[in-house]
């Protein structure tokens, strides 16, 4: 039993680690913000989602289990709205070029 | 074999550092400056020094750096940014700076053998106090006349702040933190957010008596949680002159002040405390300590009064 549940960290881990690796690569190889903030929603959310997803088994208690939850909707909610923010400053300037 | 992750951290802690000294523009120094202090508070956690993780996270890479991106903020673009100092002086500050780095280099590198440490004795009286945290036991018992300056120096900023205010604005509130362009994810934001970061700061706070986590740290989280809401601009800062608003600025300093007069008459002298009582009363102080903590930074971010009095 056991075993299972580690192999299943491990893939849900692993796959967690790819999707950060693949945010990364987007991160640095993307050409404009907003691509690279798409890139980087993609290691955010669906990263850290399959991350904690791994280590909910692993987890001693249940309390420590939705504590990781709780951390990981945080972190979602934190993301989601920089991005927003950061979305939204790049299109305002965008507006304001051609008129310069 | 674990060597490999710290080596990597390490080298992270050490590039970012040099790329926020070597940086030109002020604004990325003061972001790198942040990424090194959240560096930093992983490198603390691998030390297992998770209190002072905590704190390193909420305010040196919070606090402070919101702090230094409001002054770049303020300051004028033009100032000192093309006059560079004489090749001497920046000859002896290199220089000066080395010998500090060196100095502490050779401090750390060449440890006591064996090293002298009070751990032991620090922990043989943790049980007459009531606690389960040692880093509280040290900073609220043994230490706690420095905690306690320490508190009057966040008081002493503030009031360093405030008189920065033009004579015309004097009791008037801070300038609006709000974005210049409003924003519904924000909005949003500072709607859903403050009540977990209340709770979360609250748990801060109570927890540091026997686990990680205390007055400083759950004090800036509840900062953080009213200053976003200022942000939003849901609320505006409060108006200087407010009775309410100086009370709770001193409340945590004189708390302290006043548990520690009384320790002559119930217990052996200043700022000690009698057995059977010690963990109420440090619980108190604690509380209302975090209450000024945040009360205090969130004023010190939204600045001196830049609106007359209404």
């Amino acid at each position: 039993m056991s075993l299972v549940v580690d192999i299943f960290t491990m893939a849900a881990v692993g796959a967690g680690l790819f999707f950060f690796l693949a945010g990364t690569v987007g991160l640095l190889r993307f050409p404009d913000t907003l691509t690279r903030l798409h890139a980087l929603t993609k290691a955010d959310n669906l990263g850290f989602g399959f991350i904690v997803l791994g280590l909910l088994p692993q987890s001693p208690d249940v309390l420590t289990g939705l504590k990781l939850v709780v951390v990981w909707l945080l972190v979602q909610l934190g993301a989601a709205t920089a991005s927003q923010l950061i979305a939204q400053f790049v299109r305002s300037e965008r507006r304001h070029e051609p008129a310069a | 074999m674990n060597l490999l992750p710290d080596l990597a951290l390490v080298l992270l802690i050490l590039t970012a550092a040099i790329w926020t000294v070597a940086v030109r523009d002020r604004r990325d120094a003061v972001i790198g400056f942040i990424v090194v202090g959240l560096l930093l508070s992983l490198a603390w956690m691998r030390l297992n020094a998770v209190d002072v993780a905590l704190t390193e996270a909420a305010i040196g890479g919070g606090a402070t750096g919101l702090l230094l991106l409001r002054a770049c903020a303020r300051l004028v673009p033009t100032q000192a940014e093309s006059v560079l100092p004489r090749l001497s002086m920046r000859i002896m500050t290199g220089l000066l700076c080395s010998v500090i780095a060196v100095g502490l280099a050779a401090i750390v590198l060449t440890p006591v053998e064996p090293p002298a440490t009070l751990a032991a004795e620090a922990a043989a009286n943790m049980g007459e106090l009531g606690l389960g945290n040692p880093i509280t036991v040290v900073l609220l018992a043994y230490r706690a006349l420095d905690t306690l300056l320490e508190k009057v120096v966040l008081v002493l900023a503030l009031i360093g702040v405030w008189t920065l205010t033009p004579d015309v604005f004097w009791g008037g509130a801070p300038a609006s933190l709000r974005a210049q362009q409003s924003s519904g994810a924000l909005t949003f934001l500072a709607q859903v957010l403050p009540p977990v970061g209340v709770v979360i700061g609250v748990y801060l706070i109570w927890n540091g008596a026997d686990h990680p986590g205390g007055t400083f740290q759950g004090g800036t989280v509840l900062a953080a949680m009213w200053l976003l809401v200022m942000m939003a601009n849901l609320r505006e800062p409060p108006e200087i002159r407010l009775r309410t608003l100086r009370l709770l600025v001193v409340l945590g300093p004189v708390v302290f002040l006043v548990a520690g007069f009384a320790g002559f008459w119930i217990a052996n002298g200043f700022l000690s405390y009698p057995p059977a009582f010690a963990k109420p009363i440090i619980v108190i102080v604690e509380a209302a300590l975090a209450l000024s903590i945040a009360v205090i930074l969130g004023m010190l971010v939204a600045g001196p009064a830049a609106r007359a009095p209404r």
